[in-house]
């Protein structure tokens, strides 16, 4: 037995974060978008398909509680062809096949790349699971967690690895603050203290502005990762 | 070989994707055949005998070194459900993968570039355990308490069953998975001498038409 990792593999790829597909060509930057039911996920992936799909390959994988909603709700926009979104049954817990057991996963997404690849982009939406839920590095290059004004604006204040580690902490349904009574200059104090360096964006989807900024940031993280 | 290697193989949480499946548990909820412990442990016992005795001796027999190709035709042969079958190679897809990051091998690798969408889960167990230094007598454990101990945690989620009540009846089956794991260690010692004929191909058709009216449902919980 050996447990040499530099073993070369001639079948598909075994090592979920290898940059490199086994034909030599360099994988699409994989991006996840964690949070809380309701929060705005896959309106933000609608949101980001529709301002990405001109200029970028892209796919989505939905990891759905219990049904197909998400899928079905992104087929039903049109945001991209069917063949460009994947569903993966979770066995009700979301949070299990995007950190501990992350194989589902990896084969959608490498499913996607063999079947309509070359791509830049897939999104991976958690289905709304808890504010402890993040995504394995195995799985994504980086991740987003979307969570809204409406949900309490203590949400930030009370961190959890969701908000304090996400690589974007995106603040959703802005327009909804002035009815909810949500404090958003406290809601950024808050998050700026668990988060630090780490950027936040305030969007509201409703708005003329929409997902422009966290479209920007995505861009500059392919930029990164095709120059890497 | 290490003994404890066994410990990680059967751990619950080998991210090979068990998880998001309940072994037929989620249809015999609905249908009203699960619906306390006691329910739970026949479901179980009856899983065990029939499908799990055949991915036991499936997994033997990869183990020892029988063609994995041939085993999968006879994987195959003895799941007569369609929707069990996709479920048998997506699985044995994710324990591939899992497999040949922790215990990598040739003969893992040249399954993987044959089957790249997946063989039997069971064949592929044998294969990863073959790989892990461990043998026939291990496999089959991994294999049979697999089929008891998918659909118990499932019932849990399922049912909000009492956690400690599911543990129980896996324990409670500790007799027959000894018996079932003896049986199919036999057979698979058979096979090389007699062919993959010796395997067994006992089934249980309730487990069959129900994973058939499952893969058709619109809302659940479980992939199987
Ligand atoms: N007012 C408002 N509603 C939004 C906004 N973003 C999403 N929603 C709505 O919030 C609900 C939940 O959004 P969804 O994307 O399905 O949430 P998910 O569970 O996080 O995927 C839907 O009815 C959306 O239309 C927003 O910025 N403002
Ligand atoms: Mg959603």
């Amino acid at each position: 037995m050996h447990l040499d990792h530099s073993h070369t593999h001639d079948g598909p790829a075994a090592v979920s974060a290898d940059a490199v597909r086994p034909d030599g060509r360099r994988r699409a930057l994989r991006v996840g978008l964690g949070g809380p039911v309701g929060s705005g996920k896959t309106a933000t992936v609608a949101a980001l398909c529709r301002a990405l799909r001109d200029e970028l390959s892209l796919a989505v994988v939905t990891n759905d509680i219990y049904t197909r909603e998400d899928a079905a709700f992104l087929l039903r926009e049109a945001v991209l062809p069917p063949e460009r979104i994947a569903a993966v049954e979770t066995g009700a817990c979301p949070h299990t096949a995007i950190r501990d057991d992350i194989s589902a996963n990896l084969e959608a997404v490498e499913d996607l790349e063999d079947e309509v690849g070359p791509l830049d982009l897939v999104l991976v939406e958690s289905g709304g699971d808890n504010l402890t839920a993040t995504f394995s590095r195995g799985l994504v290059d980086a991740q987003l967690f979307v969570i809204d004004v409406a949900g309490g604006d203590d949400i930030p204040r009370k961190g959890g690895p969701g908000v304090t580690t996400a690589d974007l902490l995106v603040v959703n349904k802005t327009d909804l603050a002035p009815y909810v009574g949500s404090d958003l200059q406290r809601m950024a104090r808050d998050a700026k203290a668990q988060r630090a360096e780490l950027p936040v964006v305030f969007q509201s989807l409703r708005s003329e502005e929409g997902v422009s900024e966290v479209a920007a940031w995505v861009r500059e993280r392919i930029a990164a990762w095709t120059a890497a | 070989m290490n003994r404890a290697t066994l410990l990680v193989l059967a751990d619950g949480r080998f991210p090979a994707g068990g998880h998001a499946h309940s072994g037929g548990a989620e249809a015999a909820v609905a249908a009203g055949r699960i619906k306390d412990a006691a329910d739970l442990a026949e479901f179980c016992r009856g899983r065990l005998h029939t499908s799990g005795l055949v991915a036991a001796a499936l997994a033997a027999a990869a183990a020892v070194g029988v063609d994995p190709l041939e085993l999968d035709e006879a994987a195959d042969a003895r799941t007569p459900s369609a929707a069990l079958r996709t479920a048998a190679r997506k699985l044995g897809r994710q324990m591939m993968r899992a497999a040949r990051a922790t215990w990598p091998s040739a003969e893992l690798d040249a399954l993987a570039s044959v089957r790249p969408k997946g063989a039997h889960q069971p064949v592929v167990l044998g294969l990863a355990a073959r790989s892990a230094g461990l043998g026939p007598e291990d496999a089959v454990y991994v294999a049979a308490y697999e089929s008891v101990s998918g659909p118990a945690t499932a019932v849990v989620r399922l049912l909000s069953l009492d956690p400690f009540d599911a543990t129980a009846v896996l324990a409670r089956l500790a007799p027959d998975l000894d018996r079932v794991a003896a049986d199919a260690a036999e057979c698979a010692r058979r096979v090389p001498i007699e062919g993959v004929d010796a395997l067994p191909a006992s089934s249980a058709p309730l487990l069959d038409i129900g994973a058939e009216a499952h893969a058709a449902w619109a809302v659940r919980l479980f992939a199987s």
